[in-house]
């Protein structure tokens, strides 16, 4: 009975005094898109972020991170400090006004002193959002599957008689319309002109309509490498990151085609309202800053956003893949390689995501 | 002498209680009390149902006919909208809103809100008013048409104007009209889309044909299952019964990716198949990303809704009603039609009505095995829950959705009737 009143007395006080501790140590939630992703943010950003600063980091996955932002800012019930979206998101819920502002200048320069507006890549700094990586949808296959002649471009994807065998894509509009495009012969530069016409919208439907039954559709980043090993598709389009890292780390037979990729930035926000604020604003600051952009090259192979960082770029985890040929920057990966339009897809998302599932639906 | 057996009405009132009170009135006192504390103690639930159910339901249906977007943040424009009802392209007057509006909204970042809102029904829309806004603030005075034009020719654009005006109005039907592949043309006539853009009459039509399917499926594989369960002895059917639950308490999630791994291409089924040389290698079938796939997972994940309804009424009847049927005569077919079948009708009822409603709002399961032949309505709601983010087009399919049920349970009702039914 003694010992029980103790441990009761104990916890009590413990339970007394845990408030008083926590208010000097800050807790921050930050949302991302899961997976082996996460994972390098939690190696890169999360962990040294709360060695240096001693606040606390809750991270928490979803499909989608920018989809729940709009819900949890209209209810006024915000429980993200911090998500990581898409180029297009972070522009139109800026513009939407559910995020909060960031200041460019306050962001830190680079180590050399460059300003950070010009140490990030073109357009990585938005009204309310500050890039992490450049990500990249590209196409992989399996190397054991396709024998003999390996494809190369953009077009062997939509080509079912040179590469027989089913697709894997993302069900959904945005770089599905582009790739049939460049793969139908359309200039890298003109992709988006041709798009913007009703002819040319017809035309990439048209082409993804050559291989329609042979697509089996994904929707999170992680089932298309597990499609890829499960045989149930011989070629699928990809984040590149996930590719990399189920050939890197977990041995798979898969190789990327960089012909015809459509790079894509992802972007640190702030929801309207977050509760700790100033927490996440340092938190965005430490994160995108040179060093840790380039130590998430370690963890998976999307590109840093700040310039500076390409010079830290070193090995992979495993200590002996180099990792700057397998981002999506890397020169010889750019030779003909789209960059994701968001003004257009702002424009035209729900217009094209409406042709598209009308599409998609019928049989 | 009847009359004198009768009390009088008189008689009747005067009857009091110990303390003086008349009876009638002590009664409905302390009967009313007794309801005050049965209802007392449901408060809890109801207000419960009421905030998590009830209010969040009332505020969706809202949505999809109430769309204040433009009305609060473009409020010169709408004044001018409801004062000047002519159509097509307005003069300076009404340029002189759009414009200040357009400052104001720029001003309060509510600019792209209104671009997406217009944007719903005019693609291009977006950048238009973004960029339009920032040019806005630039301008010197009037001519604001003028500058305006000269910015982008789109405003020019007389369809341009009609969905501003339709968007306008707070209050509008337009998103019912949108989930039933209904739109406007450049007049203002109603019109039905165009061919490649109609989706949701077909996905509507679908999803009540697919669930239809899956609840006849379901009551076709529950039907001898429940009669074996109701009828074997108890330790028997008690293992029985456990089968059946077990796949019932295991998670949504994990009972449809284990049939992903049964029923890919490089599967368990597939591989069996080959392997015991009905098909060959190349000639794998696809029994999964298509419609078929759909079918067979939500089968199996709603029968036991089936199952156990029809279960517990098969219970109740005793076996001696088809001894003495067969005894009289009868057929074992005969038997079981006229005899076992008719009373096991509230089962049926309550079970089919339980499977049929739960498959018309079932989103993960096809989302994940039925690629685009096997998509149903719900994943379009999502979809523009989570994506699109055009709440209200979400709201007006999900109430659509809804009244649909609500139809088919009112013409049960009239048919079957909802007190013919036994849920367990």
């Amino acid at each position: 009975m003694k010992t029980l009143k103790l441990v009761a007395s104990a916890t009590l006080a413990v339970g007394l005094l845990l408030p008083a501790a926590t208010v000097s140590a800050g807790e921050i939630t930050v949302m991302s898109w899961g997976g082996a992703y996460t994972k390098s943010q939690v190696e890169a950003y999360h962990k040294p972020w709360m060695a240096k600063t001693g606040h606390k980091l809750k991270s928490v996955d979803s499909p989608n991170p920018g989809a729940p932002i709009k819900a949890q800012v209209t209810a006024g019930k915000v429980s993200i400090d911090v998500a990581d979206v898409e180029y297009s998101d972070a522009v139109r819920y800026c513009d939407e006004g559910l995020l909060e502002p960031i200041d460019a200048k306050s962001l830190p320069s680079a180590i050399d002193g460059t300003s950070a507006e010009n140490d990030f890549i073109k357009g990585g700094i938005t009204d309310c959002g500050v890039a992490n990586i450049v990500w990249s949808t590209i196409f992989a296959y399996d190397a054991d599957k396709i024998k003999g002649e390996k494809p190369k471009t953009i077009a062997d994807f939509f080509n079912t008689s040179k590469f027989p065998g089913k697709r894997g894509m993302r069900k959904g509009a945005k770089a599905n319309l582009e790739m049939a495009l460049m793969a139908d012969g359309v200039a890298v530069a003109d992709v988006y002109k041709v798009l913007g016409s009703t002819a040319g919208v017809k035309r990439a439907l048209g082409k993804l309509d050559s291989i329609k039954s042979d697509i089996v559709w994904w929707e999170a980043g992680a089932q298309a490498p597990q499609l890829l090993a499960d045989g149930e598709v011989v070629m699928t389009t990809a984040y590149n990151g996930r590719i990399f890292n189920a050939a890197v780390s977990e041995n798979k037979p898969f190789a990327i085609v960089w012909d015809g990729q459509v790079l894509d930035f992802d972007m640190f926000v702030i929801p309207k309202g977050a509760p700790n604020k100033a927490l996440a604003l340092d938190f965005i600051k430490f994160a995108t800053s040179t060093k840790p952009l380039a130590d998430q090259a370690k963890y998976i192979a999307y590109g840093p956003a700040r310039k500076s960082s390409a010079a830290f770029v070193g090995l992979f985890k495993d200590g002996k893949t180099k990792m700057a040929p397998h981002m999506p920057t890397a020169p010889a990966n750019l030779k003909n390689a789209l960059v994701n339009n968001f003004e257009f897809w702002a424009d035209n998302a729900s217009e094209l995501n409406e042709r598209f599932n009308a599409w998609i639906a019928a049989n | 002498m009847a009359m004198a057996n009768k009390p009088s009405p008189e008689t009747e009132t005067t009857l009091v209680m110990a303390d003086g009170q008349p009876l009638k009135k002590a009664l409905t006192r302390a009967m009313r009390r007794a309801r005050l504390r049965a209802f007392l103690l449901v408060i809890p639930l109801l207000a419960f149902v009421l905030v998590t159910f009830a209010l969040p339901i009332g505020q969706m249906l809202y949505l999809s006919i109430h769309n204040p977007v433009f009305s609060d943040y473009m409020p010169r424009l709408t004044a001018y909208f409801n004062t000047h009802p002519e159509e097509g392209v307005p003069n300076e007057e009404g340029f002189a809103a759009l414009v200040l509006d357009l400052i104001d909204a720029k001003k309060n970042r509510t600019v792209g809100r209104v671009g997406t809102r217009i944007n719903y029904d005019r693609a291009g829309s977006s950048s238009l008013f973004k960029s339009s806004a920032r040019k806005a603030a630039k301008f010197k005075g009037p001519s604001y048409k003028e500058s305006l034009l000269e910015h982008r020719q789109d405003w020019a654009d007389p369809k341009l104007w009609n969905v501003m005006r339709r968007a306008a109005n707070a209050h509008t039907f337009d998103f019912y009209l949108a989930a039933l592949d209904f739109t406007h043309d450049a007049n203002g006539n109603l019109i039905k889309v165009e061919p490649e853009r109609r989706i949701y009459i077909m996905l509507f039509l679908r999803t009540f044909m697919l669930s239809t399917l899956i609840a006849g499926l379901c009551l076709l594989l529950a039907f001898p299952v429940s009669h074996l369960l109701a009828n074997l002895p108890l330790r028997y059917s008690n293992l029985l019964m456990i089968l059946v639950l077990l796949p019932f308490w295991t998670s949504l999630l994990v009972r449809t990716t284990s049939w992903i791994t049964l029923l890919q291409s490089q599967g368990v089924l597939n591989d069996l198949l080959v392997a015991i040389g009905l098909i060959g290698d190349d000639g794998r079938i696809q029994l999964m990303y298509n419609q078929f796939g759909t079918i067979i997972a939500m089968t199996h994940i709603l029968l036991p809704f089936m199952i156990l309804p029809l279960y517990s009424v098969m219970k109740t009847i005793p076996p001696s009603y088809m001894r003495a049927a067969r005894s009289l005569g009868a057929t074992p077919f005969t038997a079981f039609v006229k005899v076992y079948f008719p009373l096991t009708i509230p089962g049926i009822g309550a079970g089919t009505l339980l499977v049929f409603i739960l498959a018309i709002g079932y989103y993960i399961t096809p989302a994940l095995v039925g690629g685009s032949s096997g998509e149903l309505i719900s994943n379009q709601i999502a979809f523009h829950m989570q994506s699109s983010l055009n709440w209200s087009l979400a709201a007006a399919l999900g109430a659509i959705l809804l009244f649909g049920v609500i139809l088919l349970y009112w013409l049960y009702a009239r048919l079957i009737g909802i007190d013919n039914m036994k849920f367990g």
